[in-house]
């Protein structure tokens, strides 16, 4: 075979993607190898997350030196992830989908009685939607608190609004934009036959969308939602921001202060860094690595879910 | 909202309860549309209000703890993070791109676009962490530039690989045989021909990946650290300020000040992040690429 060097060097660059995924990957499990051993299957099961004591002497615990009282559990902070992205997608999915039909049906139907000299709506408008996921993480976070918290703060009887529910609306208005341009763009690809039979058919326009065109684009919606899950689990700067930073307590209602996976990491690594064992470090790494799987985990089904149905079915 | 219900009358209950519904779902979803756009205008305008009160001549000439004082050594990091790493990224992310477009089309092609696809959706706090672990204890780099840069650079690879694959593939076909018909090599297809065509494309990703890497926050706080002062040039053992951390960190401060220093970062931020976004979303039509 004939060694060709460009093409050769082109594979070598492309191949430093998988290099750095797999150096993540690799690097994070090697580093968390003794916290595997060290905190086991109670990892996944404890509620208590607690440094230790960095001041007096490491103490031998399980065959190994770490800090006098030290455990970990990420229990609380698993439960907090896993409320926060669920809630957020109960207030995301409505909203997208309402924006979705909104952009795709009415605002054309608007549009023809518009003056001339008005500029098209929908693309203005889809680009506001689409705008709304490229603003980074940190300015939600700080519009969450400038202005999201106080709201919130007025509903609950203590006045503090930093909690599940701040963390969720914000993940919720995070992830909208990604689950409501999957669906625009389905919506967009159903077949003009199918709309225009049903109209036939003596449907009303939302009638036409609701019960016609909807369910037609029920799997890419799906797969748009778990894509947007995804996103949602690892979001860590405006979740840490407004989120109240639970810490081995369970929530017990929509206003208990928690914490993400995500945020966890980024708000103790600063406490974790004391520990003369490096245990702490390490347990963090663990942390890391879970939430590596599991966001792993939710985008691989969202990728299984959008390939299989990423076309409209046509229905014959 | 909806042209086909007003031209007739409705005669019985049942079609009269669903012209209603109808019209409760429409408002239902114009609601719906509001409720999105909403918190987009005013995340705009609240920051551009505090942000431009808080400006002031010394905001720029002058540098800052990151909680008082000036943005200056803020604004020089994190010009300097994404520079560095638009260096390690764009020609890692324009050859992938090269790679997976024109010799791409088999299994290994297939394989790089679904692990780029798992890097894309991997929370950026899990690469911070990593390159913290890596660069920062295992190399003992300390806080650092390059530590910084390179855990950016990782982060918006694979956006680059993505939008310079798209941007060839639109290029005929016709061109690349015309230019091998010519009897020119390879990589002076690639680069005379294909790569000059698809110029906007590959503009376009870095500007993307550039929009990326002024807002991220969680991969810099523990591979970045902080600086008060202005760079002095060492790439390991020195941390760096970054626009970013002075929202982070100002928030957690109880002056006024702080927070109309976090206020006039983030419009910064946020400034070059929609311009750059809306500008592309502009000359570029209608094109899937993020």
């Amino acid at each position: 075979m004939k060694i060709r060097p460009f093409r050769l060097s082109m594979l070598a660059l492309s191949l430093l993607i998988p290099a750095a995924l797999g150096a993540v990957v690799l690097f994070l499990l090697i580093f968390a190898g003794p916290a595997l051993g060290f905190n086991g299957l109670d990892f996944f099961s404890q509620i208590n997350w607690n440094f230790g004591d960095f001041d007096n002497d490491p103490v031998l615990t399980r065959g190994v030196m770490v800090p006098d009282g030290a455990s970990y559990g990420i229990l609380v902070f698993i439960v907090g992830t896993l409320l926060s992205s669920g809630i957020a997608i109960l207030i995301a999915v409505p909203l997208s989908i309402g924006a979705a039909i909104c952009l795709a049906e009415a605002i054309p139907v608007v549009e023809r009685h518009l003056p001339h000299w008005c500029p098209p709506l929908r693309p203005v408008l889809s680009m506001l939607v689409e705008l709304v996921a490229v603003v980074p993480s940190i300015i939600f976070g700080l519009w969450g608190i400038w202005v999201l918290i106080p709201i919130i703060g007025h509903l609950t009887p203590t006045g503090n609004g930093y909690g599940l529910l701040a963390a969720s609306v914000v993940l919720a208005l995070m992830i909208t934009p990604i689950i409501a341009t999957t669906l625009l763009d389905a919506l967009m690809q159903v077949p003009k036959e199918n709309r225009e039979s049903a109209f036939a058919l003596g449907a009303t326009h939302f009638e036409v969308v609701s019960k016609a065109m909807l369910p037609m684009v029920r799997a890419t919606l799906i797969g748009g939602i778990v894509l947007a899950l995804g996103r949602a689990l690892g979001e860590t700067m405006a979740v840490a921001m407004v989120s109240g930073g639970g810490f081995n307590i369970l929530p017990t209602s929509l206003f208990s202060p928690i914490s993400t996976i995500a945020s966890f990491i980024v708000t103790n690594l600063d406490s974790a860094e004391g520990d003369p064992t490096n245990m702490a470090i390490r347990s963090l790494a663990e942390v890391a690595l879970m939430l590596f799987i599991i966001t792993l985990a939710v985008n691989a089904a969202a990728k299984l879910l959008t390939s299989g149905a990423l076309n409209v079915r046509n229905r014959k | 909202m909806s042209a086909t219900v007003n031209n007739h009358q409705p005669r019985s209950a049942q079609e009269i309860r669903r012209v209603v519904t109808s019209y409760l779902g429409w408002t239902a979803c114009a609601v719906a549309l509001l409720l999105v756009i909403g918190p987009l205008l005013d995340i705009v305008g609240v920051v551009a209000v505090n942000g431009l009160s808080a400006f002031s001549y010394k905001l720029f000439t002058t540098t800052g703890t990151g909680t008082s004082g000036g943005l200056l050594n803020a604004i020089e990091g994190t010009f300097i993070i994404t520079l560095g790493a638009m260096c390690f990224a764009i020609p890692i992310g324009v050859g992938a791109g090269i790679y997976l477009s024109e010799y791409g089309n088999n299994k290994l092609g297939n394989t790089i676009r679904f692990l780029s696809d798992v890097l894309t959706g991997t929370p950026s706090i899990v690469l911070g962490y990593f390159s913290y672990v890596v660069f920062v204890i295992t190399l003992g780099w300390k806080f650092s530039v390059l530590a910084a840069a390179i855990t950016i650079a990782i982060l918006i690879v694979p956006y680059l690989a993505r939008i310079t694959e798209l941007a060839l593939r639109q290029v005929p076909v016709s061109m690349r045989e015309a230019g091998f018909a010519l009897g020119a090599s390879e990589p002076a297809v690639v680069f005379k021909i294909i790569l000059p065509g698809a110029s906007s494309g590959v503009i376009t990703g870095a500007l993307l990946a550039l929009a990326i890497s002024v807002g991220e926050t969680a991969p810099l706080i523990y591979t970045a650290g902080w600086s008060s002062s202005l760079w002095r040039g060492h790439l390991t053992h020195e941390p760096i300020g970054y626009l970013t951390y002075v929202i982070w960190t100002a928030f957690q401060q109880p002056t006024s000040e702080a927070h109309a220093l976090a206020f006039a970062s983030a419009f910064l931020v946020m400034l070059v992040v929609l311009a750059i976004n809306i500008g592309v979303r502009l000359t570029v039509r209608r094109t899937k690429f993020v």
